[in-house]
């Protein structure tokens, strides 16, 4: 009933080095994760512990058997790419053949937001370390999803939901709301199809490459709901829900929205709140239909009857999600659910009579009204390189060449959180769930940590001849008040392991 | 902007009046729209890569996730 839940994202990044479009991307991701882990971990580099990965299992029940599997969907086994821990409890690693970085698991949206800009910065860092290597070429980073010739790859949103909610349930309700809130989050893209043949704008980075509704895959005929289920705690309390069908946002109001509004969804769906059917007919078209059409008239026709537009139908879900606040907390809501509600409403209304007012705030709308500025300006068609080369680089990381940024800077895009704020993140843990345990242990005794990994810690202590593991099943324990004090007062490995096994 | 122009005057002295300082304001703010956009062009345009191109058509991915 409010926003408030355990989550986080995981944004694999575009990548390519300067004058060498030949150039192999795994080594590249590899050459920027292990300068950032060189450059600033300290003493011994912990492993990631694999024992509790499972990414062949299906939320429907069953494991898919590793022959039929896809290579690239084993990625539990460790092939040596690059992979570190980072103290703020984050992961940053090579995925197939782009640098990703995981946020620590936090409970509410503008952590979200605060751990995935600091991914932003962690990934500036360590393409900066990298080009300090002598003889390297400067290597770029998008926090994007396509490359508009036919390649897409994720930025992944993971919701922490008690597993006594049938799945069918989390199908249902989702997919509709799906399809609609790329109004929202989209991150706008120019190009039209998978491999981009068609000009022209549209809302979604990622609607072109969706196939099926609900699948396992993530790299083949994606699926508007995939059913990988590692939920890294309890499996019999809990699933982790792994959303793989957002854009890589920028702009903070709109990662902001997409993780408060889906988090509210999901705490109606527990509560079993929502008892009207907002299912649309022909989803997956539905869902490109929608991304196709920035003037937001397109309209959805609903398995019940009626036709609503992609708006309208976000109005249905909002409309449920503040009664459903009302009915259960009352006055007692806490205030970033409220801000939560309070935005989303208002950026609908706006959207609904000019999505142009909302150029400062959402990133497709931003991008858009820049792509029009110079279309105004300089006669351009659609398949002008020009625009091409604005979308793309709309995502450089870099604060002086990336437009994103310069819109910032000129005071053009709103923040929700000042630099500050971001910079201790790329180095503090969130205090409030596991990844406290994990980010404190690897600040203060990383020469005594082997590995780690969302549910452990391992460490190899002085005079024990096995490796010790510390299992963090529980999200929210490993929090500051559960062990704080106890790591303020250990100071080494062995006492606090000591400690913990009394 | 150009159908502010096209709104049928009023007679009186006074709305006469009422209706130029309108016109005015119209005018300014998109003077001052117009200095805004150009501005924002004038700086993307200073940071965007030279030869777009040959940028766009180079950054090639291979898929992930």
């Amino acid at each position: 009933m409010s926003v408030r839940r355990v989550m986080g994202t995981e944004v694999e990044y575009g990548i390519s080095v300067q004058g060498m479009p030949a150039a192999n991307p795994m080594v590249a991701s590899s050459q920027v994760v292990n300068a950032y882990a060189s450059s600033t971990v300290k003493a011994r580099r912990a492993r990631w512990d694999f024992e509790e990965e499972s990414p062949l299992r299906d939320a429907r029940g069953f494991d898919m058997s590793r022959q039929v599997a896809d290579p690239s969907q084993l990625t539990d086994e460790d092939m040596g790419l690059a992979n570190v821990i980072l103290t703020n409890g984050a992961r940053l690693y090579v995925d197939h053949a782009h640098p990703e970085y995981s946020t620590p698991e936090v409970t509410n949206p503008l952590d979200v937001v605060r751990w995935d800009k600091a991914g932003e910065q962690v990934m500036l860092d360590a393409s900066k370390a990298a080009a300090r290597i002598p003889g390297a070429s400067p290597i770029l980073l998008y926090k994007n999803n396509t490359d508009n010739k036919g390649a897409s790859y994720g930025a992944h949103e993971n919701y922490l939901m008690r597993r006594s909610t049938p799945f069918a349930e989390i199908v249902r309700h989702l997919i509709p709301f799906f399809v609609s809130r790329q109004v929202v989050c989209g991150a706008g893209r120019v190009g039209i199809g998978q491999d981009g043949r068609e000009h022209g704008f549209q809302l979604s980075q990622r609607a072109d490459y969706f196939e099926v509704e609900v699948g396992l895959e993530t790299t083949l005929k994606r699926p508007i709901i995939n059913t990988r289920d590692e939920p890294h705690a309890d499996p019999e309390k809990y699933r982790r829900l792994h959303v793989i069908i957002g854009d890589a946002n920028l702009a903070e109001v709109s990662t902001y929205l997409k993780v408060g509004m889906t988090a509210l969804v999901l705490a109606m769906i527990e509560d079993r709140f929502i008892t009207r059917d907002l299912s649309v007919e022909s989803s997956v078209a539905s869902l490109r239909a929608v991304s196709h059409d920035p003037g937001l008239t397109h309209l959805l026709r609903l398995h019940d009857g009626r036709t609503l537009t992609a708006v309208q139908l976000q109005m249905e879900y909002l409309e449920l999600a503040r009664k459903h606040v009302e009915d259960r907390l009352g006055a007692d809501a806490d205030p970033q659910t409220l801000d939560v509600l309070d935005r989303w409403e208002s950026v609908l209304t706006r959207l609904e009579d000019d999505p142009m007012q909302l150029a400062g705030e959402l990133d497709w709308v931003a991008k858009l009204k820049l792509l029009q500025q110079y279309r105004d300006r300089d006669g351009l068609e659609w398949d002008d390189a020009k625009l091409h080369l604005i979308d793309l680089q709309y995502a450089d990381i870099r604060p002086e060449k990336g437009l994103y940024h310069r819109l910032v800077a000129g005071g053009r895009i709103q923040r929700l959180l000042d630099d500050a704020s971001v910079e201790r993140a790329m180095h503090d843990p969130p205090e409030d769930t596991r990844a406290y345990f994990r980010g404190r242990c690897l600040e203060k005794y990383a020469d005594s940590v082997a590995a780690a990994s969302w549910d452990s810690v391992i460490f190899d202590l002085p005079g024990r001849e096995s490796l010790q593991r510390v299992p963090t099943l529980d999200p929210l324990r490993g929090s500051r008040a559960h062990v704080g004090e106890l790591l303020d007062r250990c100071d080494t490995a062995e006492e606090l392991f000591r400690a913990l096994t009394h | 902007m150009a159908q502010e122009q096209k709104q049928p005057r009023k007679s009186s002295e006074n709305d006469e009046v009422v209706e130029e300082v309108v016109e005015t304001d119209v005018a300014e703010r998109k003077e001052v729209i117009d200095d805004d956009v150009d501005a924002i062009l004038d700086e993307i345009d200073d940071v965007l890569e030279t030869n777009a191109e040959d940028f766009v058509k180079s950054f090639i991915q291979k898929g992930g996730e």
